[in-house]
């Protein structure tokens, strides 16, 4: 599944898509950003709360392949401008981070 | 590149800056993929040198970070003047953590920092006197 159809499956909204053909292979959820440094895989689907410009850091140091911003949380400028510098997948989502994992889990399946 | 010969880098880690930490981790990177480093090998690297940077914004106000490259062997050394760990084997510990609340507010201070650099790197050395500062060296051996 690529992060593209991910969007058109969930619904999140896309607010950056640097790369939708990139294959979305695992998921992770979590907000402590060095907790998911240490377990987020490669082309996962990470899902968060957290807002601030280091959420873009991690996401490009992980290889993460799409951020989700779950429970309306909308990023801050600086998260987008360093995601477009990174090349990064950013989505949005109303719905709670227990709500989109389990779509996203069910859909990797 | 030899052995004897390694490349190295040096950046400066702005210490009034948290949110500019980890613009050395992501040049690295970057400059790791453009020579051609296993993807595996630049993930454990960049993240574990990231959380360096991380340590050192958040408890010695920035310092040094240099990159030393050969194909054998990728060593990171980080060096500031802060207040130095008291206890290094606390620190070592998931979960030990004496940052500050708004450091945990930015989803950082989870005492992940050093078990993360330790868990990423192939040999971790950590060189500190309390009031001085702090050296860590870390390496990476390409599998």
């Amino acid at each position: 599944m690529t992060v593209s159809e991910l969007i058109e499956r969930t619904g999140c909204t896309p607010l950056l898509l640097s790369e939708g053909d990139r294959e979305v292979t695992g998921g992770y959820a979590g907000d402590l950003l060095s907790w998911v440094m240490g377990r987020a895989q490669s082309g996962d689907c990470w899902v968060t709360i957290m807002s601030n410009v280091n959420v873009a850091a991690v996401g490009q140091l992980t290889d993460c392949a799409c951020i989700v911003f779950s429970e309306g949380v909308h990023p801050d400028e600086p998260v987008i401008n360093a995601a477009k510098l990174h090349g990064l997948n950013l989505l949005l989502s109303d719905k709670s981070t227990f709500e989109i994992c389990a779509e996203v889990g069910a859909l990797l399946k | 590149m030899t052995e004897n010969e390694p490349l190295h880098f040096h950046y400066d880690v702005d210490g009034n800056n948290f949110t500019s930490a980890g613009e050395a981790s992501v040049q690295v990177k970057r400059m790791l993929r453009q020579m051609g480093f296993h993807p595996d090998l630049i993930r454990r690297i960049s993240v574990a040198m990231y959380e360096g940077e991380i340590n050192m914004v958040i408890h010695a106000k920035g310092g040094d970070a240099d990159v030393y490259v050969t194909p054998e062997c990728i060593t990171v050394v980080l060096k500031d003047v802060g207040p130095g760990i008291k206890d290094v084997n606390l620190a070592m510990q998931e979960g030990y953590s004496t940052a500050p609340d708004n450091i945990r507010s930015l989803g950082f201070g989870a005492g992940m920092g050093l078990p993360n650099m330790k868990r990423y790197s192939d040999e971790l050395k950590i060189d500190s006197v309390v009031g001085v500062g702090t050296t860590i060296e870390m390496k990476f051996l390409p599998a």
